[in-house]
């Protein structure tokens, strides 16, 4: 493998300061959660990052993670922290192509044995693990072969971590997540459809200083994922208030009001999305009017429905409502029956007394 | 025939309608029923909690009118009603429930207690559980004419002194009459101002009138012990006998049970409509003052107070007409707190007063009426029932305020009608 | 791994145990009242004095106005009672993900209160709750009327009102979701339970009251 340029090389390249590049660190420092005065150390280990080869590997996805985190045309420094790895197999990104890309992966994961870093984005199909292989080989063994060797795994996006999209029902492919396959080795779970481009890099880069982040039960690492949208949410306030959007083009939703009502997902699910934001900081969905999907969750597919408002039933509960109003008068009547029964027994079986039958006789 | 347990079971069974399953459904226990009831308001014995008084009632509901109910029987869970429990509530039912009505009119999901006692006595009374004086007086008036035995004589006796007295000719048993008139025995028994007072208001009003020698007592004990086939009986002596006069209106008199009994019950214990009106002798009289029949001369300078018998005003509607006849003859008319439609029961309705196992319990109840006449320190009480009057008077005498006279109302008008 | 077991718990109240407890609650309420209304009750041949069904109506609505001078014999379960009717009922049909919930299953929809006019009221419901359970301790009346069943329906209705608050407040840590799926299991159990508890008078209350209306309205008498 040839030696690629260390980081500083690589900002100097690309015309960032060594200002700018500390200055990137210490908002890493902070989105990942750790005490400000980590920020030098946080630059001195990118700066002298040991370039872990990574091996990318995508399954049932859309290209959606891939295109989010490459997705700027100027370079930023997030998409240099992602070169600055040695990125030795990723068959969208690399040139090349065939046996030839299969060769570069083999070669990195026998090169690197046991140090490499596993990316996978995208779900795995289980029942039929024909459903989608790459150069013949079917996307459970890739993984499988693959993950033996890795030193941690990270899965991109929700289809990785969860099974996302090809998981909805009724999951056509017994698509699973990198976790349900992988159980031996460390992962950490970047969920969302996609990430936010930064939190994967940061995630990178947390790894690259500190080793594994600290993760939460799903395994998603708590500084991205440790609060719900709709904690950090800039119309919190109306929620508060009671003000709501109940349509799209309401008058609550011109004002800006909160979109709960029209299935904002944002109480139950966790991510940085209200503060960290996207395209450099410049929206978020609910700020762009959309309800929050809740696409850092798992199965949030099939979590009743994208406009349903969390708190509204998301069962059958109008053809069993029927069902049971049915039931209930038939046993209403049934039971009044039986009681209207009763009382015409009690009033055959009445003996019409007389003043002096009003005595227990012996 | 014996009474039995069986019996009282059944007689409870043939109790239970939607209104009665609707209470039970919608009771949440608040307690609020026990604040209105005399008896808990003056022993401060939750015992006496009006709906409590109901449990064995409320057992039978659950047990055999209910799905739920009926299914816990099954599998041998409800709890059975035994005959000892019919005694231990025998004096809740009967001794400590003046059927005043007070608890059905606060309590909050509306439940009308008092209906249930009377239906929960069917059960009691069938059962043999009825008090001993109630079920005499039941057997006497069967047999005879009144619950004091054969009363005709008494009355015919009572008509000739009133006749005499006011000098008016009083014709019993005369048909097509306007109106016929009932008496409770303890008019009959007092004196025959009663009967002399109607006897000169109906001179002045204009109306024929008359007394029925085969159906004039009033009272009805069945009512009282909760018996339908015994009240059944004694309320068709007087269907029957107004039906025979061709009488257009049958006059309940001041009494109170006996106005539920011929007015709002009887015509359900026999199943049919009347071919006549019923109206209580208080509502006649304030119809002729609407109709200007009734016009009274000078006023009673006394300070009076009036006392509103439970049945006639709470559970029989009459309220603004007493008052009205009040004003025409009182000149110092008080009302005593509570007056009117929550007015506090005389103790003794219901059966309790002639109940000498209650008479303790009576007198302790009686001191919220007395706390309220003392506060307003009248020469005199004006009732409109019999059974309250005299009930009043024992129970003053008792307390040592006899010096406070009671007066009948139909009786003061009477004495100032314009001649 | 794969699924967070309070987002699953949080789906099952929304799903499948919103399904069964709408089931129970509605075919049961159903029962219950059939039950009740089949009964029947004779025909009533006294002439009526005054109109039973205009005053049985009428009884419906006037009966939540305590009559002159009984509040204060009974002032906690009075003051207590309304407290706790009114600050649940704001709660329950005021708050924004509430009237979302209406809106799904009936579609009708008003405006919201404040969330801290709903917090307001729900801590004034649970106070009075507080309230009514104490007097069914210490006052005899109550003590004397009181059955496990008494207990369970206090429980079971006061429990949505305080891990509803729970939920809205993250009073144990972050994790609301958790809450939400409890807040909404407990509003189940009250729907469970609803038709076989005393719970019921909540629509009972007021075939009682216009019956308790009609009879008296048919005497003139007032109820």
């Amino acid at each position: 493998m040839a030696q690629k340029p260390m980081l500083p090389e690589l900002l100097k390249a690309h015309g960032v300061s060594r200002r700018g590049f500390l200055k990137y660190c210490a908002s890493l420092t902070s989105l990942m959660a750790l005490p400000p005065m980590l920020a030098p150390k946080v630059a001195h280990a990118l700066e002298n990052a040991p370039r872990p080869s990574v091996i990318w590997l995508s399954f049932q996805e859309c290209t959606g993670c891939t295109e989010a985190i490459t997705r700027s045309s100027a370079p930023t420094i997030e998409d240099l922290i992602f070169n600055a790895i040695s990125l030795d197999y990723h068959h969208t990104l690399q040139a090349a192509s065939g046996h030839a890309a299969e060769a570069a992966r083999e070669a990195a994961m026998k090169d690197h044995w046991g140090e490499y870093l596993l990316i996978v984005d995208g779900s795995i199909p289980v029942d039929n693990p024909e459903y989608s292989c790459i150069a013949g080989i079917s996307n459970l063994d890739m993984l499988k072969e693959t993950a033996e060797g890795a030193a941690a795994i990270v899965a991109v996006g929700t289809c990785a971590a969860f099974g996302g999209i090809p998981h909805a029902f009724p999951n056509p492919t017994g698509a699973q997540a990198v976790g349900d396959i992988i159980t031996d080795k460390p992962i950490i779970n970047v969920p969302g459809c996609p990430p936010i481009p930064i939190v994967m890099t940061s995630v990178l880069a947390h790894f690259l200083t500190f080793g594994l982040p600290e993760l939460d039960d799903l395994g998603r690492p708590k500084a991205f994922f440790g609060e719900t949208i709709h904690d950090r949410c800039y119309r919190r306030p109306f929620y508060d208030k009671g003000l709501f959007a109940e349509a799209f083009d309401d008058e609550g939703a011109r004002e800006g009001w909160c979109l709960y009502k029209l299935g904002c997902k944002g109480p139950t699910t966790r991510s940085v999305c209200a503060t960290v934001k996207w395209n450099d900081g410049t929206s978020f969905p609910i700020q762009s009017g959309h309800p929050c999907l809740g696409c850092t969750e798992p199965d949030f597919w099939d979590n009743g429905g994208f406009y349903k408002p969390l708190s509204a039933p998301a069962g059958n509960y109008r053809q069993l409502g029927l069902a049971a109003a049915a039931g209930g008068v038939a046993l209403g009547v049934a039971g009044g029956a039986l009681s209207k029964a009763t009382k015409s027994r009690a009033a055959k079986a009445h003996e019409t007394v007389d003043a002096h039958d009003l005595e227990k006789k012996s | 025939m014996t009474a039995t347990l069986e019996r009282g079971l059944n007689a409870l069974r043939e109790q239970i309608d939607a209104p009665v399953a609707s209470f039970f459904t919608s009771c949440v226990s608040c307690g609020i029923c026990a604040e209105a009831c005399l008896f808990y308001k003056e022993t401060g014995d939750p015992e006496y909690t009006p709906i409590h008084k109901l449990e064995l009632m409320r057992r039978m509901w659950s047990n055999e009118y209910t799905l739920l109910g009926r299914a816990k029987s099954l599998l041998g869970l409800g709890k059975k009603i035994t005959d000892d429990d019919l005694t231990r509530w025998e004096t809740l039912v009967y001794d400590s429930c003046t059927m005043c009505g007070r608890c059905t009119m606060v309590c909050p999901v509306g439940n009308d207690i008092t209906m249930m006692i009377r239906k929960m006595r069917e059960g009691m009374s069938a059962s043999g559980h009825g008090p001993k004086e109630l079920v005499g007086a039941a057997e006497r008036h069967t047999d005879g004419t009144s619950p004091m035995g054969d009363l005709t004589q008494a009355l015919l006796k009572r008509v000739e002194q009133a006749s005499k007295v006011t000098g008016i000719e009083i014709e019993v048993d005369k048909p097509n009459v306007d109106y016929m008139l009932m008496l409770s025995s303890h008019e009959i028994a007092s004196g025959e101002e009663m009967i002399a007072s109607v006897a000169k208001i109906m001179k002045k009003a204009g109306h024929s009138w008359t007394i029925s020698t085969e159906g004039f007592e009033a009272t009805n004990v069945g009512i009282q012990l909760g018996n339908r086939d015994v009240a059944a009986n004694l309320v068709s002596r007087i269907v029957d006998a107004a039906i025979k006069l061709k009488v257009k209106t049958v006059i309940s008199p001041e009494c109170g049970h006996a106005f539920q009994a011929i007015r709002w019950e009887g015509p359900n214990l026999i199943g049919k409509e009347y071919p006549f009106e019923v109206k209580h002798i208080i509502e006649v009289l304030d119809q002729f003052r609407a109709e200007g029949k009734l016009t009274t001369n000078g006023k009673n300078g006394d300070r009076l107070t009036f006392h509103d018998p439970c049945q006639v005003n709470r559970r029989g509607g009459i309220n603004k007409e007493p008052r009205r006849l009040m004003n025409m003859v009182a000149e110092n008319f008080i009302e005593t707190e509570d007056a009117g439609t929550m007015n506090w029961c005389c103790s003794g309705g219901g059966g309790v007063g002639a109940n000498q196992r209650a008479n303790d319990l009576q007198a302790k109840a009686f001191n919220i009426k007395k706390r309220q006449i003392e506060a307003v320190a009248p020469d005199a009480i004006v009732t409109m029932c019999a059974f309250c009057h005299s009930t009043l008077e024992d129970q003053l005498e008792a307390n040592e305020m006899d010096d406070i006279e009671v007066l009948s109302l139909t009786e003061m008008m009477a004495e100032y009608l314009d001649d | 791994m794969t699924n967070n077991q309070y987002f699953d718990l949080l789906m099952w109240a929304r799903t499948t145990g919103f399904d069964i407890a709408l089931t129970i609650m509605v075919g049961g309420i159903l029962l219950r009242v059939i039950e009740i209304v089949v009964l029947g009750r004779k025909k009533d041949f006294a002439k009526a004095k005054g109109s039973p069904v205009t005053q049985g109506i009428k009884t419906i609505f006037s009966r939540s106005v305590p009559r002159k001078g009984t509040m204060k014999e009974a002032p906690v379960t009075y003051i207590g009672g309304y407290i706790f009717h009114i600050g649940f009922f704001v709660a329950f049909l005021f708050l924004g993900a509430h009237i979302a919930l209406i809106k799904d299953l009936i579609g009708l929809s008003w405006p919201d209160f404040n969330k801290a006019v709903i917090e307001t009221a729900v801590a004034l419901a649970i106070v009075a709750a507080a309230a009514l359970a104490y007097t069914r301790f210490t006052d005899p009346v109550r003590r004397r009327l009181t059955g496990w069943s008494d207990w369970f329906v206090l429980i079971v209705s006061v429990l949505p009102l305080i891990t509803g608050y729970i939920a809205v407040n993250k009073v144990f840590g972050v994790d609301g979701t958790l809450w939400m799926a409890i807040h909404i299991l407990s509003a189940e159990l009250l729907m469970v339970s609803f038709p076989f508890t005393k719970l019921m008078h909540a629509v009972t209350f007021a075939m009682a009251r216009y019956y308790n209306g009609s009879i008296q309205g048919r005497k003139g008498a007032e109820s």
